[in-house]
């Protein structure tokens, strides 16, 4: 059986016939990342390919927000080679290409949902002239997250689950290349899960744009094009559902990570026990 | 910074602010109440109202927008949306100039109403132009703001952004002369007042209670005042970071 130890084995990533190495949305090479004097990413190397739908998967505090701030730039203190969409991430460049939800709903409670769009999208695209434009963002992006009804409800009346829809259809105005989403469908019914990961593969298919989406719920995984399992800030794999699944020998995703998991703590006690062995 | 962005920023603020008529009115009710208050509290003594009232018409606009702008500024913070916005096209002199502005047109209808109150209906005496206690408070009016954006960066909680107002604010109040002449201070407590911002605010003030024309006097308070603002707003912004841990 194999198992892989950090990511970046590329001769895998080659025979599973990914495009992921030629045309990368993110590259990551030895990415690292300090918070206090503990090590939140631990020289992370991986790519996530362009166009597709990216699962950031692994258990809560395994550094999967710090990795996402890290590649939209909001991160402090990250170390190592970051490229996203060919520039190094937190570039100003960047800022208008790329979409970002945080964990928790950040919209403007006081505001209705279009006021909210409205501010953002004038963020976006400032100026009289692009009015129009701006107009339509905004009627595609409420329309996308499917708040029609609720437009001009105020945003601090809505449902948990609606807040977090409007903070993702700001994501979604002016048509980002990369959209990176810190776990947008916790806490959501099973039918709005649905159809949000819908909406993912259709902004995916239909405007090429690059998703990296984070969760901890691990049937998710398999709607993914590709996945990067996180533990303790490593990356414990990097592949696509079919292949993780095929490589570990298991039914499904969440069986192969757990087989992951196990084997990498193996190998941690095994090294443990021999610098015991080693010590005089 | 792109004068679109601000505007926008500035009219969202605005927006929001609509969405709470009950603060409007307090922002806007409150100095009127205190200022009536105050004329009646000194009916036997007009000329101590003329004195204090002038100081007050630029203290209040002061305290007023200190509050708002760090409990406005601190919400941002906490609510996950400056992040947001300084990982989007948003230069921080844009947001900062947008709540400056946003504030600083509901300090200006604050000033006009309490002004207005204090000149044409409880009867203050003064010789020089309302115009210019109006330039005063405004200036206050963004020293304020300025403040409350600055200390908003010290405070983890709403909680304990209104306890800076007390520790901001208050030792200005007491040092600025409202109570008693500065020059009559211990010489130390003197000293500090000289290098605080609301000590020129009410010399501003006292200048055109009691000159007709504009002093140079008035020019050099309005300088101090205007040139703190700026001051501080900068360092407002520099606790603006796009990278955080």
């Amino acid at each position: 059986m194999m198992n892989y130890a950090a990511a970046g084995d590329s001769a895998d990533t080659a025979d599973s016939g990914d495009p992921a190495q030629s045309t990368a949305a993110i590259i990551a090479q030895s990415l690292t990342t300090v918070r206090g004097d503990r090590q939140v990413l631990k020289a992370l190397d991986f790519t996530v390919p362009t166009g597709q739908v990216t699962g950031l998967l692994g258990p809560s505090g395994c550094g999967k927000t710090t990795l996402m701030r890290a590649i939209v730039g909001t991160q402090a203190k990250v170390t190592g080679t970051l490229q996203v969409l060919g520039r190094p991430a937190g570039d100003p460049a960047l800022r208008s290409r790329i979409g970002y939800v945080t964990q928790a709903p950040s919209v403007y409670d006081d505001l209705t949902v279009r006021q909210n769009l409205d501010y953002f999208a004038a963020v976006l695209l400032p100026g009289r002239a692009h009015r129009h434009d701006r107009r339509t963002a905004v009627d595609r992006a409420i329309e996308d997250v499917d708040l029609a009804d609720h437009a001009d409800a105020l945003a601090g009346r809505l449902s948990g689950g609606q807040r977090s829809r409007v903070s993702l259809a700001v994501a979604l105005l002016g048509t980002p290349e990369l959209l990176v989403l810190d776990e947008p469908t916790v806490g959501l019914d099973p039918v709005l899960r649905r159809d949000l990961w819908n909406l993912f593969h259709r902004i995916a298919a239909d405007r090429g744009t690059t998703l990296l989406i984070s969760s901890h719920v691990m049937d998710e995984a398999e709607r993914c094009h590709r996945l990067l399992l996180m533990r303790e800030g490593e990356i414990l794999a990097e592949d696509t559902p079919d292949d993780l699944r095929r490589r570990n020998d298991t039914a499904t995703v969440e069986e192969a990570f757990l087989h992951l998991v196990d084997a990498a703590n193996e190998r941690a006690a095994r090294a443990a026990v021999e610098e015991q062995e080693h010590r005089p | 910074m792109n004068a679109n962005r601000t505007l926008a920023t500035a009219a969202r603020v605005l927006r929001q602010l609509r969405h709470d008529p009950r603060s409007i009115a307090l922002m806007l009710l409150v100095p009127c109440l205190m200022l009536f208050l105050l004329r009646y509290v000194f009916d036997g003594s007009p000329g101590t109202f003329d004195n204090i009232g002038a100081s007050l018409l630029g203290i209040f606009p002061l305290i007023t927008m200190f509050l708002v702008t760090s409990i406005a500024t601190l919400r941002e913070r906490t609510s996950g949306t400056l992040e947001r916005l300084l990982a989007m096209p948003l230069g921080k002199a844009d947001l900062i100039a947008g709540y400056a502005l946003a504030f600083g047109l509901v300090a200006v209808l604050q000033s006009v109403l309490a002004t207005g109150l204090a000149v044409w209906l409880l009867g203050l005496d003064v010789i020089g132009s309302p115009w210019l206690l109006l330039l005063v408070a405004l200036l206050d009016a963004l020293l304020g703001t300025a403040l409350g954006l600055f200390v908003s960066a010290f405070a983890a909680s709403e909680f304990q952004a209104v306890q800076f107002m007390p520790a901001v604010i208050f030792p200005q109040i007491l040092l600025c002369g409202l109570f008693t002449p500065r020059d009559r201070m211990a010489p130390a407590l003197e000293a500090i007042s000289n290098v605080l911002p609301m000590s020129y605010a009410v010399d501003g003030m006292n200048e055109v209670l009691r000159h007709p024309d504009m002093t140079t006097a008035f020019v050099r308070d309005a300088l101090v005042v205007a040139g703190c603002a700026v001051l501080v707003l900068g360092l407002g912004a520099a606790t603006l970071r796009r990278r955080t841990a």
